[in-house]
């Protein structure tokens, strides 16, 4: 990629915003998962007990909402996360594609 | 190709008629509706190779359908790469066997998913053009990072490729009581066809329709235990304790993950290896732009997500089915016949008769194949593509890195057979666990660095990487299974069965020193391109592999 076509995008104020609006929302999503998983990893590892309380009166353990609740959650987040990268973060890129037009 | 297809037909019959001691031994009657289900399978898949085979000229064709695949297929793809046998035989065989200690596998398995998606699946999309090693190697030394990433990608593979070789063979053994042998070879004969002739194209058609399959199959199964049980969890979780040796234990994580490194150790196996499975990094560079690349990884979460939670459903079904006085026919001296990865494929015929075993059989089947094949088109592009046109002979033709990749996913066909027919007693679940041990290891932390940290140089990714590499490894070996199951030892040298833990750790860290103390002309270059990398990591723009579509 050439010098000039570089230094034009780095100075386009919709790269900054498209780069600094995306890494904090896949950061702040990213955290949310992690701390779920490993909040659930960790307890298996130190304090597995807690995932044998029963719920009510019956033999199913917490332990099963708790993995479902984690499947459901993965897959919501991807679709937060599309659903704004594929609509205001792809307008942004493609305003950007065209500032640069005359330099591709 | 019909030459090709004669001498298979001759190799199964064959097979069939030198399995005929061993299921005397173990009465079992040959499965006509299975072994009809699975010519039918056989013979449709045979069809699509070779349509795709007229379709695959170039290499781009060969490596990646020639990038006009649709963020739904895609995503059908790449959920077909994730539920492979390991996951289908092997999870459902490990929840049967330990009950919610099998969940874990599952609900770690997919939050790789996210991740990959915040982080990972669209600069991957920007900056590569065919494997994980062009982003690596994007402002890199090409000859070390190549190399480095072609070994990484060959151990992921292999390993992987042992997992589906064992569910593979043990499946057709319980099925038409082949040889043990027989079967991976077969399996080996069928995967190196699919992929030497149809490529990517093939490989991912097959791989959509044993998705829909696969989904189709295990939903009805899940609804046959669940209607037995008047749909309710409760009453299957009453069940299956009354059944399992274990009692109430089976409900919550137990025994199987003792320690907490170990479990520490296997999550961030499970999750960050992910990120580095080559077969599944290949998949987004199918598609033709970023759009639909993010799309795919949608559908693939919601279809994998469907699936775990299904497959528990499974588990439990097979505890509360197989442990019963009707189940007893599917044991023989006291064992599950096929061992414990086969409960899903004896449930099926508890629920359904013979059809539905020969339907699902069939499906399993082609799980295996359709994931060896991926499997082995990214072992083939490591060889080709990174290694050969970029390493060795940087003037190859498109025709010469063709023909290179048909050589290599013969000799990865071979070495996958000959080490599935050693690993022949493995839990292909653990098997599948450490190959991503390896990915977390040794492709992860230079893919993630290169494409975060300014100031990762050739030196640094190389030598660090290579240490990750190395590590997981000799880890791997010298741990509880490889070191005292497999070699026969007393004790193992290293405790954990799960290295990442400790490789992956290593592996970054090492990148880091080795990056920094680099203060040579090529290493202030490298840290200088990392602009450029990044502006096109972000927008896209000057992107190679979206030009060539």
């Amino acid at each position: 990629m050439k010098d000039e076509l570089v230094e034009r995008i780095e100075n386009n104020p919709k790269y900054q915003e498209l780069v600094s609006k995306r890494n904090s929302f896949g950061i702040k999503l990213g955290i949310f998962v992690l701390v779920m998983f490993y909040a659930f990893i960790l307890t298996i590892a130190f304090n597995k007990e807690v995932l044998a309380t029963k719920i009510g009166e019956g033999l199913t353990t917490v332990a099963f909402p708790i993995a479902l609740a984690i499947l459901v959650i993965s897959f919501i987040t991807t679709l937060i996360y599309v659903k704004r990268a594929n609509g205001e973060f792809e307008d942004l890129t493609n305003d950007i594609k065209e500032d640069v037009k005359d330099l591709l | 190709m019909l030459k090709i297809l004669a001498i298979i037909s001759i190799i199964a019959l064959s097979a069939f008629a030198a399995g005929d001691a061993s299921f005397e031994a173990t009465k079992r009657e040959l499965n006509i509706p299975a072994i009809i289900m699975f010519f039918v399978f056989i013979v449709f898949t045979l069809g699509l190779t070779v349509w795709a085979a007229r379709r695959t000229k170039s290499a781009s064709d060969f490596y990646t359908a020639g990038g006009g695949i649709t963020g739904f297929q895609n995503g059908l793809a790449i959920a077909g790469d994730y539920m492979s046998a390991a996951a289908f035989l092997g999870v459902s065989g490990l929840i049967y066997l330990k009950g919610y200690d099998g969940v874990i596998y599952a609900v770690s398995f997919l939050v790789g998913w996210p991740i990959i998606l915040f982080f990972m699946a669209e600069k991957l999309r920007n900056l590569g053009k065919f494997t994980f090693a062009d982003i690596a190697a994007y402002r890199l030394g090409q000859k070390e990072i190549r190399t480095l990433a072609a070994f990484g990608t060959l151990s992921v593979v292999v390993l992987y490729l042992i997992a589906q070789m064992v569910g593979a063979g043990k499946l057709i053994q319980v099925l038409f009581g082949m040889e043990y042998e027989f079967a991976v070879i077969l399996v080996g004969i069928m995967m190196i066809i699919y992929v030497t002739f149809g490529g990517m194209l093939a490989t991912t058609w097959v791989q959509i329709i044993k998705a829909c399959l696969l989904l189709t199959g295990v939903s009805f199964m899940a609804i046959m235990v669940l209607y037995s049980f008047d749909f309710s969890f409760e009453s299957l979780a009453v069940k299956a304790v009354e059944n399992h040796s274990a009692g109430e234990s089976i409900l919550a994580p137990g025994g199987f993950i003792s320690d907490p490194i170990s479990a520490i150790s296997l999550g961030m196996a499970l999750m960050l290896g992910t990120a580095g499975l080559p077969h599944v990094l290949m998949r987004f560079f199918t598609v033709g732009n970023a759009k639909e690349a993010r799309k795919s990884v949608v559908y693939a979460t919601g279809f994998v997500g469907y699936f775990w939670v299904i497959i528990t459903i499974v588990g439990f079904g097979a505890i509360a089915f197989l442990n019963s006085a009707d189940g007893a026919q599917y044991f023989v001296d006291g064992k599950l016949f096929g061992g414990n990865n086969m409960a899903s494929i004896h449930l099926s015929h508890m629920l359904g008769g013979n059809a539905f075993l020969g339907f699902i059989s069939a499906v399993a089947f082609a799980t295996i194949l359709a994931v060896v094949s991926g499997l082995t088109l990214a072992g083939a592009s490591a060889i080709s593509h990174d290694l050969y046109s970029n390493v060795i002979n940087p003037k190859a033709t498109d025709e010469q890195i063709v023909k290179i990749s048909r050589y290599t996913v013969v000799v990865v066909g071979i070495v996958g057979v000959t080490l599935g027919i050693a690993f022949e007693e493995q839990n292909i679940a653990y098997m599948v666990g450490l190959a991503f041990g390896i990915a977390a290891s040794a492709n992860f932390p230079i893919l993630f660095l290169s494409i975060y940290w300014r100031g990762l140089t050739t030196r640094g990714a190389f030598i660090g990487g290579l240490i990750g590499l190395l590590t997981a490894i000799t880890l791997v070996i010298v741990g509880p299974i490889v070191w005292v199951s497999i070699l026969g030892n007393e004790e193992a040298l290293f405790p954990y069965k799960h290295p990442a833990l400790f490789s992956v750790t290593i592996a970054f860290v090492s990148i880091w020193l080795f990056s920094k103390t680099d203060s040579s002309e090529r290493g202030r270059n490298e840290k200088e391109m990392y602009r450029a990398q990044n502006v096109r990591a972000n927008t896209g723009i000057g992107s190679a592999g979206a030009v060539d579509h």
